[in-house]
């Protein structure tokens, strides 16, 4: 219908459909209020227009009731928008835990693409049909915005943040991708495309297609790549990096480092120095690389040095994958008199 | 008629031109801000002129990106802070809130002259950084992108933006002074025209607002001068505060601009109606509470930037709180018209024009501020024609309907009537055929500020740049009218109008002091239906006939008019 293509662009996300269905709602609410605003407005006009028997207007004050009649109205209809536009707010805010995940870096200006798998595009992101994709984007430079009208999806993509944002892809195609916060010269230029495949034609993408050769922050993963014929997963890129580093040095897989272990982290609650509890999540594996200094973990020295400026974002995201990724050693976690024992032990 | 035109009055009191440098007169800095920002006001056109000209085509063919960036930069900067914040509060109600009041001038008139100054030395400073090499953040400067990764002079534009808004904050405070200390006796707080209603509520968004942006972009010109680190998340900086900061003024800014249009529409509507206003305690009350929730709305900025659910929740409902001021002002300037006696004169067309255009900005912010349909429309061409509706069609719609009504009492003239309707017209049609296209385009998907653009979108474009040529050319016309008038134009003698109010009682164009002594006001406000029992004249004594001392002996014959 050459009307729904001019008005609206492709619906291909299941939250494209909802955000439409606001959309219409909201045109025809509105239009009736103008409408009736408007065609009153001329009407009173041209009815009560000035002529020979009416050159002054009615002794009319006001009205209390009507006044209080068309606030309160509005305010009940505005009201009823402001939860449909939460509700769907809320969904696209949180992601489902069967997500797949992406992770996305933008530059100044191009979008860079890492599957977990390890292939990497630019520009590009492909993905599987039907399944929820869950995005995980930070900003090597300025604050750029993540936008896929066909999607009805935008998150701003901001540096030394994670952000993330979610959609499921229902119509297979190639869909705009746009930069939609300014960054410089080159905004209207920082666009990609959306390829949506069939789950099944995906993998072999995945698995089979060239790794796009990387020439920025990319240095350990094209190696890797070429030296294997295949891309690296981030977590194996960053397990590579974690002997690079020597953070094994005082991450020890076995209890009684000088830092703790890392084993089983991810999602669990740390106690830290001052107190305070934090959930590990990627933003907190992240900081505590970069910045060690701003959450220290209860009970360990202020020793670990810091790392910003020596990792791209897209290592640190390998390095919080491959973290991700430890298992909890058997009897970890079991606090301190473990490792006193231990320590004993080897004594 | 020769001998009306040889009365002193606040233009011929004196001659030169360093009487009205040196002037404290508040009529007559009226007209130096009115001369500056329709300069600027052109300028500021000349930008968008050179954004719809480039858009014509998908492809950047007419510029350079870096060129385009630096026009659609300096045409918001331009267009923001040194026409439409100025526009009305210090043109028109410079010239008209003593008078309305019934006072002879402002409460501080030096420090009156010193916001001229102010806002010409920052404005020219912006005008100095066009010329020597151009600004390309965006009005918005965004950081980390202006402090750090822009390759053009951020910081004196930063500093013209800063300068400009003392100009700001002394003029909110003496409008303040004025309405608490000097308004005649007998006129109580609700006894006010709503103009005066509304430029108070503005006022104390100006000197509790501007202050925040003057810190800001201080901040952003240390941050890039010094490195301060403060917006610069490699520094430990936080870029995303710099947004807080900025929207916490440039959203009330926003108020800044519409609440003084909605007060000469709420003066407008009733002349020619010749009826009292519908609610005047609900559109004066409206008022404040626009001032007031405005500042509690920042956060709808910044509903796609990493904010929390929770701030996002809390900024989208008072978003819409903040609707129903609104809406009650408009209900209530329908209710008006009805019973009334509705003349057609050129404001009353612009005064309606604005109802129609504000009424689609406003109803198309409840689509913004509805959370889930803002993640889609954020940054897109909606929002450019959301704003351009409020800003433009509200906004400069109402400054002109309040140049068309008042001009006669400014110049003593009157311009012609059909040509100003004509220009309303055009007004009216180009600018929906400029902007309504963009809310289509907006919502299939069109960033803003973008040069190049996929081609599906250039239909909606070549549109909109159509309406560009309409809306500029009905921008010109007034130009030409109005400078005629002033030449050629019959004189207005009091109340051309015969709208009720105290500016209406004076001579047009007013004497130096506007009243010879102050005159007791008995009445309530837009009492049309009383009118004829008023005196048509007040606050004179017949000295305002003869010349000052050491002027010229007035020509025989004019003692006794």
């Amino acid at each position: 219908m050459f009307l729904s293509l001019f008005l609206f662009p492709p619906q291909a996300s299941t939250h494209a459909f909802e955000v439409d269905a606001l959309y219409v709602f909201l045109i025809v609410l509105c239009s009736a209020v103008a409408l009736g605003v408007v065609i009153s407005m001329l009407t009173f006009a041209y009815r009560f227009r000035r002529r020979a028997g009416n050159t002054i207007g009615a002794d009319i004050h006001g009205n209390t009731p009507l006044e209080l009649v068309w606030s309160f109205i509005p305010f009940v209809a505005v009201m009823f928008i402001f939860v449909w536009g939460a509700s769907l707010y809320f969904k696209l805010s949180r992601p489902p835990d069967n997500a797949m995940e992406v992770f996305v870096t933008g530059k100044q200006w191009m979008w860079k693409i890492q599957h977990m798998a390890g292939r990497r595009e630019i520009n590009e992101l492909h993905v599987p049909v039907g399944v929820p994709v869950k995005l995980t984007m930070t900003s090597e430079d300025v604050i750029h915005s993540f936008f896929v009208p066909a999607f009805r999806v935008k998150a701003d993509v901001v540096p030394g943040h994670y952000s993330t944002t979610w959609f499921e892809a229902t119509e297979l195609g190639t869909y705009h991708l746009f930069c939609a916060e300014y960054c410089g010269t080159e905004h209207s230029r920082m666009i990609g495309r959306v390829v949506v495949m069939e789950p099944a034609e995906y993998q072999t993408w995945l698995t089979t297609g060239n790794v796009t050769d990387v020439a920025a922050g990319g240095g350990m993963a094209t190696a890797m790549a070429t030296s294997t014929g295949q891309a690296a997963s981030p977590a194996k890129v960053g397990e590579q990096l974690f002997l690079e580093k020597a953070c094994q040095t005082c991450h020890l897989t076995s209890p009684g480092g000088i830092g703790p272990q890392l084993g089983g982290l991810a999602g669990h609650t740390v106690e830290l120095a001052t107190g305070e509890t934090v959930t590990a999540d990627d933003a907190y594996i992240r900081e505590s690389i970069l910045t060690p200094m701003a959450k220290l973990v209860k009970g360990y020295p202020p020793v670990m040095p810091t790392f910003a400026g020596q990792l791209s974002e897209e290592q640190t995201r390998a390095l919080v994958e491959y973290v991700k990724s430890l298992r909890a050693e058997p009897g970890a976690g079991e606090a301190t008199a473990v490792d006193a024992r231990q320590q004993v032990g080897v004594q | 008629m020769e001998a009306i035109e040889r009365r002193v009055n606040y233009l011929n009191v004196d001659h030169g031109i360093r009487s009205w440098l040196l002037t404290v007169d508040h009529k007559r800095i009226g007209l130096l801000y009115l001369v500056s920002i329709t300069i600027m006001f052109f300028l500021g056109s000349l930008m968008a002129g050179a954004v719809r000209a480039e858009l014509l085509t998908p492809q950047g063919d007419l510029m350079q990106s870096d060129t385009y960036n630096k026009a659609f930069t300096l045409h918001g900067i331009i267009m923001v802070f040194f026409f439409l914040i100025p526009s009305i509060p210090a043109v028109l109600g410079n010239f008209l809130l003593p008078i309305m009041i019934g006072a002879k001038d402002l409460a501080f008139p030096r420090l009156n002259l010193l916001s001229w100054y102010v806002y010409i030395v920052g404005a020219s400073i912006g005008i100095a950084a066009t010329i020597g090499g151009g600004l390309d953040t965006g009005w918005t400067m965004y950081t980390p992108y202006s402090t750090g990764y822009a390759t053009t002079n951020v910081v004196f534009p930063a500093l013209g933006i800063f300068i400009t808004g003392f100009s700001s904050i002394l003029t909110g405070l003496n409008f303040i002074v004025t309405v608490h200390k000097m308004r005649a006796p007998g006129l109580t707080w609700f006894r006010m025209p709503l103009f005066v209603w509304a430029h108070y509520a503005t006022s104390l968004v100006m000197i509790l607002g501007t202050p925040v942006i003057a810190i800001t972009v201080l901040m952003v010109g240390l941050d890039r001068g010094l490195g301060l680190g403060i917006f610069d998340p490699k520094a430990g900086g936080d870029p995303v505060l710099f947004q807080h900061l900025f929207w916490f003024y440039s959203h009330p800014a926003v108020y800044i601009m519409i609440l003084p249009a909605m007060g000469v529409i709420s003066e407008v509507i009733p002349a020619f109606s010749k009826k009292r206003i519908f609610g005047y305690g609900f559109i004066a009350a409206s008022s404040l509470a626009i001032a007031l929730i405005g500042f509690l709305v920042w956060g709808h900025h910044m509903f796609t930037t990493t904010q929390s659910m929770y701030a996002a929740l809390v900024f989208s409902v008072l978003t819409f709180a903040v609707a129903i001021p609104s809406a009650v002002k408009v209900f209530n300037w329908t209710a008006t018209l009805y019973k009334g006696a509705v003349s057609f004169e050129a404001p009353m067309i612009y005064a309606l024009g604005f109802i129609g255009l504000f009424l689609v900005g406003g109803l198309t912010g409840l689509f913004l501020g509805a959370l889930g349909l803002d993640l889609h429309v954020h940054d897109t061409y909606f929002v450019v024609a959301h704003f351009h509706y409020i800003m433009v069609g509200g906004a400069i719609m109402g400054y002109m309907a309040g140049l068309h009504f008042w001009w006669p009492k400014i110049t003593g003239r009157m311009y012609n009537d059909l040509a100003a309707k004509a220009a309303a017209l055009l007004i009216f049609v180009g600018f929906n055929l400029t902007f309504f296209p963009q809310f289509i385009a907006g919502y299939a998907g069109m960033p803003r500020r973008y040069h190049y653009y996929p081609e599906e979108y250039q239909v909606l474009n070549v549109l909109s740049t159509a309406g560009a040529s309409v809306l500029g050319l009905g921008y010109l016309l007034p130009l030409f009218y109005l400078l005629f008038s002033l030449r050629f134009g019959r004189h207005a003698g009091r109340n051309p109008w015969g709208a009720f109010g105290l500016e209406w009682m004076i001579e047009s164009p007013p004497t130096p002091h506007n009243f010879d002594h102050t005159p007791t006001v008995t009445w309530e406000p837009y009492d049309y239906p009383e009118m004829h029992k008023l005196p048509t004249r007040i606050g004179e004594s017949r000295s305002h006939v003869t010349l000052a001392e050491g002027q010229p002996t007035p020509p025989e014959g004019l003692a006794h008019v």
